[in-house]
């Protein structure tokens, strides 16, 4: 189809120049299937507009996809719709003032965002964290993972048609909000880890909340399986439904499960361990169909990992300090602020200015979210604020690979492939 | 400033400081990660050498960095991961302040596309041969590079449509 052909027939009123630019990159992409098939007697093609709030595209994703009946014989996807340039936020903040904004960036688990940047200022700032601090992240960062995957759960099985099965899994992870909210104070943003160590040390009330869910979750897990494992309807939507070769997820990029759902499996926390995951003993899930089954068993063993991993954090948990104890790096403790005058003082000089890492000292830290690989590169200019915070997002990643991967596949399963795809739009469009 | 390098990263570096010596510029670490800085001119065939030649076939990411006050103002980092050595390395290359332009390394690593549009799209730096060089996140009709650091925090007003608060009335 042509440009003018589909400028004729789309009146935009807003945006005229995007979206003439897009539509232009749509006729571009691959035109050596184009010219094959030019006239088109049945008018089988047209253009198709998804999006940017169609209930089932995760967020705000629009998709552009040229149809040939009900093939999908190319696609662009147009992202930016929850652009709010938390990266020119960043140089006008201090590294702890920042914290909130990663929460919001992918919304689905903000405890391994908080992680992410704090591992990356304490690389570049060498901040030595307390042990026990890091095993309260590492229990944090995997039920951020639990609750991530279960929410991918939900909403790709009611994307394949099963609406009840949300709910059911919203109720598992109506159980990580109440144990989210007795570790750190809140159910949802948790803004909990704190540069040098975390807020504030689990009481004996969380640390039984999540006994209890650690016991209690492996059979609703099982449960899942039993649901969908056999299920007809649920093979037949995803098997062989959005293949994505290995050396190809490797090209254009692919992480965290969509890479290892396509065959390399390539986690970061074996690649380079940070906390103390070296510490503990899991299993990297892999599978080598590449489809969107392979996705689904991906995530669902990942689920069966973290809580392998908490299991062993718990058994593991040392007595001792959850924050470094040094006014120069960290917070002092609530106590020291309210009783002693230099705690006081050292508070209000962390909230002024902040940690400070050396003159022209650069790092870059990566952790292994739930979407894959999560890398914070922060260049420092000597003063509290980063010269260059650029976040390596791994949504956005896979959204690059998700506009290849739907070339050829019908319209019907796009649904069901961005389902498997699991992007959160907040974290890609930063 | 000696290097603290892995057996795997003394062999990345030996082998494109040998290999590209004139073209080389600087090899440093810092925090624990190794940078190396390049002739922008001859990232092409580096990329063609740490691809084939060292594994690096896995690139997890594409990025700029405004220098502002200082020569040869705009950066761009690639974010390499060799997935045979498990080493993580970072190539430099700079561009002047007038008319940015960098190769594209999209024929070396199809995963650059979007990460260079980005690129553009925050800092104004255009990539030569790109198959598809927009803006990712603006709308084309905006006209300024946001992470430059003369943009202000608060944005230029009326540099982008805004939607009629009264639908109703065109």
């Amino acid at each position: 189809m042509k440009l003018t052909d589909i400028q004729n027939k789309v009146h935009s009123t807003f945006f005229k120049e995007h979206q003439k630019s897009l539509y232009q990159s749509l006729e571009d992409k691959h035109t050596t299937l184009e010219e094959l098939d030019d006239g088109d007697p049945l008018t089988t093609k047209m253009v198709l507009n998804m999006g940017p709030q169609h209930p089932a595209t995760h967020g705000v994703l629009r998709l552009v996809l040229q149809l040939d009946g009900e093939t999908i014989e190319k696609c662009k996807l147009d992202i930016g719709y929850l652009h709010r340039g938390v990266e020119k936020i960043a140089e006008n903040k201090t590294y702890q003032e920042f914290m909130p904004y990663t929460d919001r960036m992918d919304y689905l688990s903000p405890y391994s965002n908080n992680v992410a940047l704090c591992t990356a200022v304490e690389k570049i700032a060498s901040v030595e964290v307390p042990e026990r601090a890091h095993y309260i992240r590492m229990i944090g960062c995997e039920l951020a993972r639990i609750s991530s995957h279960l929410l991918w759960l939900g909403t790709m099985v009611m994307d394949a048609g099963a609406i009840s099965f949300f709910i059911w899994t919203f109720k598992e992870r109506e159980k990580i909000y109440d144990v989210m909210d007795r570790i750190a104070g809140h159910r949802f943003t948790v803004s909990h880890a704190r540069i040098g160590g975390v807020a504030n040390d689990l009481t004996d009330e969380a640390t039984g909340a999540i006994k209890e869910f650690v016991d209690t979750f492996p059979k609703e897990l099982k449960d899942y399986h039993k649901l969908l494992d056999r299920n007809r309807i649920f093979f037949e939507r995803n098997e062989a439904v959005g293949v994505l070769k290995t050396e190809d997820a490797i090209a254009s990029g692919a992480t965290g499960p969509l890479l290892r759902g396509s065959g390399f499996g390539l986690d970061i926390r074996k690649v380079s361990p940070y906390l103390r995951y070296n510490e503990v003993e899991f299993d990297v899930p892999t599978r080598l169909e590449g489809d969107n089954l392979a996705r689904y068993y991906v995530r669902m063993e990942e689920m069966h990992e973290s809580i392998r991993i908490i299991k062993q954090c718990l058994n593991k948990l040392p007595y001792g300090p959850i924050r470094t104890d040094n006014a120069k790096q960290a917070y002092p403790s609530k106590d020291e602020v309210y009783y002693s005058m230099e705690g006081m003082i050292h508070d209000f000089m962390m909230t002024d200015t902040g940690i400070c890492p050396p003159e022209g000292a650069e790092c870059y830290h990566a952790v292994e979210s739930p979407k894959g690989e999560l890398g914070y590169y922060i260049q420092s200019d000597g003063t509290g604020h980063p010269w260059r915070l650029k976040i390596k997002a791994p949504s956005f990643s896979n959204l690059q690979v998700l506009e290849n991967m739907l070339d050829g596949e019908m319209v019907a399963d796009t649904v069901v492939i961005i389902g498997g795809t699991d992007p959160v739009l907040g974290e890609a469009d930063k | 400033m000696s290097l603290k390098l892995t057996e795997a990263l003394q062999k990345t570096v030996d082998s494109l400081t040998q290999t590209f010596a004139d073209k080389v510029i600087e090899v440093y670490q810092s925090s624990g990660d190794t940078f190396i800085r390049v002739e922008t001119d001859a990232i092409i065939d580096i990329s063609n050498h740490l691809k084939n030649e060292l594994h690096y076939i896995y690139l997890s990411d594409v990025f700029g960095i405004d220098r502002y006050t200082s020569e040869e103002r705009f950066e761009v980092v690639y974010n390499l991961l060799s997935l045979r050595d498990q080493t993580r390395v970072f190539i430099k290359v700079r561009c002047e302040e007038e008319n940015p332009e960098v190769e594209s390394v999209t024929s070396v690593w199809p995963a650059a596309g979007w990460p260079e549009r980005e690129v553009y799209d925050m800092f104004g730096v255009k990539f030569r041969n790109h198959p598809d060089l927009r803006r990712i996140f603006l709308p084309e009709d905006f006209q300024y590079y946001p992470l430059r650091k003369e943009f202000p925090l608060l944005g230029i007003p009326g540099s982008i449509e805004l939607p009629s608060t009264t639908p109703d009335s065109d």
